[in-house]
């Protein structure tokens, strides 16, 4: 469903991201792994198509059409969805409103018909069920005083009510105790389908425990260093960074 | 921030949606302004001595003024003279039934949203219509009169009801109170009365829509509410103009008296036409608002949602001089393009265990200037008095400008007035957040200023909260991407 081909990326003039190849079926799990400024939130919100973020080379496709293209909104419509490292507070907006919003812009970009408040509702009582979210939560303003556990499981809820065919999930485990951690992999789980694939980007590799990938691949200085089945995880846990370093020759 | 920039600097390309012009016979005499205009003015409207002698009065110390140069603003030259006083769409003494009013006239109205016909209305809403300075139709006089309401233009007030005028006119907003406050007094033309008899609660929203059609022309009303021992009235003020290039100045005087625990809310959404993206036409919105807590107990509560005009001058004010009285404002100034708004409240404690509260809500995006003025003033007597005033100003874009000038007097030692004030800039990360799930741009920026509004939309009335939401979104289509 994606294919990266050699993309590069700067941000404020600095080349971050040297010649990204990939390609994601559906049905698949990628971890991207690697070191603190490898350029792993880059890629992710270069995907998501976050304007800071300027492409300077290669393509990108999705299901066929060109991604880099299409605005950020666009992506979103078209199934991508990015779960934000730091999700953003929006002050005196609700939640509902917001998900309301954007469930509905999404049916009308593909024809369909909007949900009624009710049935709107109906939806966001299952979903929110399933990812054990506050039912709280959802009455107060677009992640405004969450606590960080809360955003997290916050942007995992929002992932189950827009029903994405590519999730980005950046650092969803940081800032999580290990119950919340659990929770948000039990819910991003539960949310896989044969036809949809996931991107967990992350540091570490505990939130792996949890969301098993079929493919791992190590970013390193903006290029894809390294892709190996899940047994990478445990390697990299083992050794380090620094190993990946030392077989780069440096 | 390259990103903000561009996405910014594309400025509004939505038209105003009320820029029309309704075709119609006017009757308007030359411009210019001099007493023989005042009398002119008073003769054409039929009234009684004590009006001509208070317009007089009022154009007289007009003469001796100076237009005030202190607001934040930057106003070209004015020429008075190159005004026309007073235009009247061309019609019948008065309409016995609506099918005598020029048909073109409701439909003006209808476009605008208000229809007159009483069986369309909104279920609770009676309507003043009041074009290019005269009052059009009043809807459901009759039901109101039968409470004892009084719900009618000015000049019908000043007629049948000339002692009430006499009493109240000009006992909170006097004739020397201000330069366009004098003008107005001098000249004003229409506008609407109200009267709320004691303990009398109005069942239904009381709402005048004014309408600027004529060319050259300013408009000047007046509006007078009265609300007698514990009555309650919510009284609604909606407006619009036609795009022109040259500016129109709109100085209106508004007075509400409240007396012994009578509660009035008055909400204002103010949508007089902008001028365009340039800054070309526009209306200049020179407005004198005062409440009188007169009576002890009394709570006047003004909400305002400005998005239009040009240039907006407005303090809508309150005068706590009842014991326990309360007032509130609350209010949300939009500014795109070259708008420019010096807008805020005075609110004057003089009786004891008085309370105020402020909460100011200002957007500015594009070139546009947006201040808000405030005075906290504590009187000696006014012992135990409390205010609470919020100042929030929201940025869009590079070029514009948002500032506060809180202004506090507190003359003893057991009254407490806070004040806080925030400024803060809307943020391309809410942006792509609101976009990252598949909102568009537009409509982001619209919820992200809806939702910092929303404490004082909340404050209006149903379906004024709905066309101010509405307002507010589209006042900013096409500020941002």
């Amino acid at each position: 469903m994606l294919i990266i081909k050699d993309l590069h990326a700067n941000v404020e003039g600095k080349e971050i991201l040297r010649g990204i190849n990939l390609t994601i079926n559906a049905g698949e799990v990628h971890a991207i792994m690697g070191p603190n400024g490898s350029g792993k939130s880059t890629l992710a919100n270069v995907l998501a198509g976050n304007t800071n973020y300027e492409v300077t080379k290669g393509e990108v496709t999705f299901f066929g059409k060109n991604l880099l293209e299409m605005s950020a909104d666009v992506r979103a419509k078209e199934g991508l969805f990015l779960s934000f490292q730091y999700p953003v507070e929006i002050p005196g907006v609700s939640m509902i409103n917001f998900l309301k919003t954007a469930v509905n812009e999404s049916r009308k970009y593909h024809q369909l018909k909007e949900l009624s408040a009710g049935d709107f509702l109906k939806v966001m009582r299952e979903k929110k069920e399933m990812v054990q979210i506050d039912s709280q939560l959802t009455n107060r303003s677009v992640n405004e005083g969450f606590s960080g556990g809360e955003k997290k499981k916050n942007e995992i809820f929002q992932m189950a009510m827009l029903e994405p065919k590519l999730a980005i999930l950046d650092e969803t485990d940081s800032g999580l105790d290990i119950d919340a951690l659990r929770i948000v992999a039990n819910g991003v789980n539960l949310l896989k389908r044969p036809e949809n694939a996931t991107i967990v980007v992350t540091h570490y590799q505990r939130l792996l425990d949890y969301i098993v990938p079929d493919f791992v691949h190590v970013l390193y200085k903006g290029q894809i260093v390294k892709s190996a089945g899940k047994e990478l995880v445990l390697e990299l846990e083992e050794k380090g960074y620094d190993w990946i370093k030392k077989e780069l020759g440096e | 921030m390259d990103n903000q920039n561009t996405l910014i600097n594309e400025v509004t390309d939505r038209d105003y949606r009320f820029g029309f012009v309704t075709d119609i016979e006017t009757d308007s005499i030359p411009k210019g302004l001099s007493e023989e205009v005042v009398r002119i003015i008073s003769a054409k409207k039929d009234e009684p001595e004590f009006m001509l002698e208070f317009r007089l009065k009022a154009y007289r110390k007009w003469l001796t003024m100076k237009m005030p140069d202190w607001a934040q603003l930057k106003i070209p030259e004015i020429d008075y003279q190159d005004i026309i006083y007073y235009a009247a769409p061309r019609q019948q003494a008065k309409y016995e039934s609506l099918d005598e009013v020029d048909p073109e006239l409701l439909s003006t109205f209808a476009k605008l949203g208000i229809p007159l016909e009483e069986q369309k209305m909104l279920a609770g809403v009676a309507v003043d219509a009041v074009m290019d300075s005269v009052s059009v139709k009043t809807t459901f006089k009759e039901n109101l009169a039968e409470l004892g309401i009084i719900f009618c233009s000015f000049s019908e007030a000043v007629k049948h009801h000339p002692d009430l005028v006499q009493k109240y006119l000009g006992m909170v907003v006097p004739p020397n109170d201000n330069f366009y406050a004098a003008l107005n007094c001098a000249v004003f033309s229409d506008g609407s009365f109200v009267y709320i008899p004691k303990g009398v609660r109005c069942p239904m929203e009381l709402s005048t829509y004014f309408r600027i059609n004529a060319k050259n022309t300013g408009q000047f009303e007046r509006t007078l509410i009265i609300a007698d021992n514990d009555s309650y009235v919510s009284y609604l003020e909606g407006c619009t103009a036609p795009m022109r290039d040259e500016n129109q100045l709109h100085a209106a005087v508004v007075e509400i008296i409240a007396l012994d625990r009578a509660e009035v809310k008055y909400s204002t959404v103010q949508n007089w036409y902008p001028g365009n993206k340039e800054g070309i036409g526009g209306i200049y919105n020179f407005v004198t608002k005062r409440g009188l807590c007169k009576g002890e107990s009394s709570k006047i509560y003004w909400n305002q949602v400005e998005t239009g005009s040009a240039i907006t001058w407005k303090y809508p004010s309150c005068i706590l001089a009842g014991d326990n009285s309360v007032a509130e404002f609350n209010s949300v100034a939009l500014t795109n393009n070259y708008q420019q708004a010096d807008t805020g409240t005075k609110m004057i404690h003089l009786g004891k265990n008085t309370k105020s509260t402020i909460v100011s809500k200002g957007i500015s995006a594009g070139h546009s200037s947006n201040s808000y003025r405030g005075l906290v003033r504590v009187a000696a007597k006014a012992e135990n008095a409390r205010n609470y005033s919020q100042c929030d100003s929201l940025l869009l874009g590079e070029h514009c400008g948002a500032h506060t000038f809180p202004y506090i007097e507190v003359g003893n030692q057991n009254s407490i007035v806070e004040h806080e004030a925030t400024t803060s800039k809307i943020g391309e990360d809410q942006i792509f957040y609101c976009n990252q799930r598949g909102i568009s741009t537009q409509d982001a920026i619209g919820m992200i200023v809806n939702g910092y509004a929303r404490e004082v939309i909340n404050k209006l009335p149903m379906e004024f909260a709905v066309e101010a939401q509405k307002l507010l979104q589209i006042s900013l289509e096409g500020s941002v991407g």
